[in-house]
């Protein structure tokens, strides 16, 4: 139990700005999690008197053109962008996971399935979730699936090549030759080797699900206007930055914030997986 | 080259047709009667029976789908409910701002991204790798519309230096020198995807340093600066050229946002507001535009891959 520990945190150790990314998203996952109480005003409570005043002791990051404080806004909008990530991932491993593996295992059917997800990858990400958005409706569960497409089809690309891999492999061969159904193989044998490169797949999807839901928000074509999500607090205060530059400071200081962690850890748990990156770390360490 | 080619356009005809009926049958799965959706809800009854007529909408999908492609071929590709005009007038109304505002894009892509890629690789583990790489990754973490917000408030309202929206035509009044409203959208365009290509060259030239024919042409006694010129970079370059067919979709996707932002009259912005307008042809239209496009742009740059690889033309 405790080498597994060290095994994951080592390149978290080893290079302090991975450690940095990890610790910011320990910080936005409290924050979505602890909201009500560490938001001193409700996020949706307006305020007249107060609008767009600057930050200051009664509101840390100053207030919107409502005078809704942009502190609690901020940390509310952790939730949802917890959420998408999440969703997102959930989609694009949910789908993409099967559909890649089948496309390996069986050729002719792999054939059909990639060709379908070699098409819909010639689709602009945005793009292609805006025609998903304008089929589905706008809200939060369709912002998530549309989003979660688009990475789906990337999720399955790497399925699909790692499962040809291991297709070869002699311990495949062998179980095939001891007659283990496909289901076995499948279970046995190919889900435990994608976890690794899945589990850096979903740190990378996480992070640019922030981005792609974030542009989606900022459109008008994301979560409703009424839910505190960082993209739409951009997307309301945008006139008003000259005035207020602070409202375009904190909501797009904690999307770049989470996206760039999310790479950081990305990276970190590459180098620790992929052997041919644990190399280059090795080697890189040592100079 | 031109069997090659042959083989390739060949390949490329499913691929067509499969993304081609991917966006023929968007408009069927829209809610509601396609008609209305294409026409809208002011349509008279005798649009609605000449359109109904024109798409064979009694016919099965696939005959509606040959009729739809017989259509596009000839440049048909329906009329915007909105402009009440043709849908390829309306986008290649907006195409000279959405090519020059790429064009202008990739200018920054390569002059920035590939040599300071370059650098970072030359000096890998410094401070200057170190500072590279993690300036790459934060401004591939960095959404471009608030980038974009950022360079308007600091070089349009603050400094005065930049206009902040619109753009006028350069074939209007102003001539070239219009060219100034896309710097700061160009710019919060290729932030993230020339940190993208950073990251790339980087990566291609390390795996490119470690193979043999570097170690045997440093061990020959040619000097450290030529052998990355002559045989690193030339080799990781090819890494890069098969990544513009998919930079090329990563700016399509930010210019929808980034157009929006600077409120530029190009493609992008067309389709945000053509699905605030429910002007569901136009979205259709462009959806088909950038595809092809998209599918051109790759079997150009892996024309120029084979051009640029002997290795690849060998086999």
């Amino acid at each position: 139990m405790r080498s597994t520990l060290v095994f994951w945190l080592k390149p978290f150790l080893a290079r302090r700005i991975s450690l940095f990314g990890l610790c910011v998203l320990a910080v936005i996952v409290l924050a979505a999690l602890l909201a009500p109480w560490i938001a001193p005003y409700d996020p949706l409570s307006y305020d007249p008197i107060a609008r767009l005043s600057p930050p200051g002791p009664e509101h840390l990051f100053g207030t919107d053109h409502y005078g809704r404080d942009t502190f609690s806004r901020v940390v509310y909008g952790a939730r949802l962008a917890l959420l998408i990530g999440l969703g997102v991932v959930g989609v694009a491993l949910t789908f993409g996971v099967p559909i890649g593996i089948v496309s390996a295992l069986f050729p002719r059917v792999g054939l059909v399935l990639m060709r379908g997800v070699d098409v819909l990858m010639a689709f602009p990400a945005l793009l292609l979730a805006l025609g998903l958005i304008v089929i589905l409706g706008r809200g939060i569960e369709n912002a998530i699936l549309a989003v979660g497409v688009v990475y789906l089809t990337t999720t399955v690309r790497i399925v699909y090549g790692v499962s040809l891999k291991l297709r070869e492999e002699v311990f495949v061969e062998a179980a095939v030759s001891l007659g283990a159904g496909a289901l076995r193989i499948i279970f046995r044998h190919i889900l435990p080797n994608l976890v690794s490169p899945l589990l850096v797949q979903a740190s990378f999807v996480f992070a640019f699900a922030q981005l792609q839901a974030a542009s989606l928000d900022f459109l008008g074509l994301g979560a409703p206007p009424e839910i505190p999500s960082w993209g739409n607090a951009l997307s309301e205060s945008r006139i008003y930055i000259t005035r207020a530059p602070w409202l375009l400071i904190f909501p797009g200081m904690m999307i770049v914030l989470t996206a760039f962690s999310l790479n950081l850890v990305g990276d970190a748990l590459r180098d620790r997986l992929d052997p041919r990156f644990r190399d280059t770390f090795a080697s890189g360490k040592k100079g | 080259m031109l069997t090659y080619l042959a083989k390739r356009l060949t390949a490329l005809l499913p691929t067509l047709l499969i993304a081609s009926f991917i966006v023929f049958i968007f408009i069927h799965l829209i809610p509601g009667d396609p008609i209305y959706v294409l026409l809208g809800d002011q349509a008279t009854p005798e649009q609605v029976e000449a359109l109904r007529r024109e798409m064979g909408l009694d016919q099965p999908i696939l005959v509606q789908y040959a009729l739809w492609l017989g259509r596009v071929v000839q440049g048909d590709l329906g009329t915007s409910i909105f402009f009440d005009a043709p849908v390829l007038s309306v986008i290649l109304d907006g195409a000279e701002t959405s090519v020059l505002l790429a064009s202008i894009t990739m200018v920054w892509i390569v002059v920035f991204g590939v040599p300071i890629g370059i650098i970072s690789a030359t000096r890998q583990g410094t401070w200057v790798d170190q500072l590279f790489s993690g300036g790459a990754m934060f401004f591939a973490s960095v959404p471009t519309f608030w980038l974009g917000l950022y360079l308007i408030l600091v070089f349009a309202a603050g400094l005065g230096w930049m206009p902040s929206s619109g753009y006028p035509s350069i074939f209007e009044e102003g001539g070239l020198a219009n060219l100034r409203y896309l710097v700061l959208p160009s710019l919060a365009l290729a932030a993230p995807n020339a940190a993208l290509i950073v990251r790339l060259t980087r990566a291609s030239m390390l795996d490119v340093a470690r193979e043999d024919y570097v170690r045997t042409a440093l061990a020959k006694g040619i000097s450290p600066n030529r052998v990355v010129l002559k045989h690193v970079f030339r080799n990781a370059l090819l890494a890069v050229v098969s990544a513009f067919g998919f930079t090329f979709v990563a700016l399509v996707s930010e210019a929808v946002v980034t157009e929006t932002v600077f409120s530029l009259p190009g493609i992008g912005r067309l389709v945000v507001q053509s699905i605030l307008r429910r002007d569901y042809p136009v979205i259709q239209g462009v959806m088909l535009v950038i595809v092809m496009l998209y599918l051109c742009i790759n079997l150009l740059v892996d024309l120029a891959y084979r051009w640029l690889d002997p290795r690849v033309r060998l086999t």
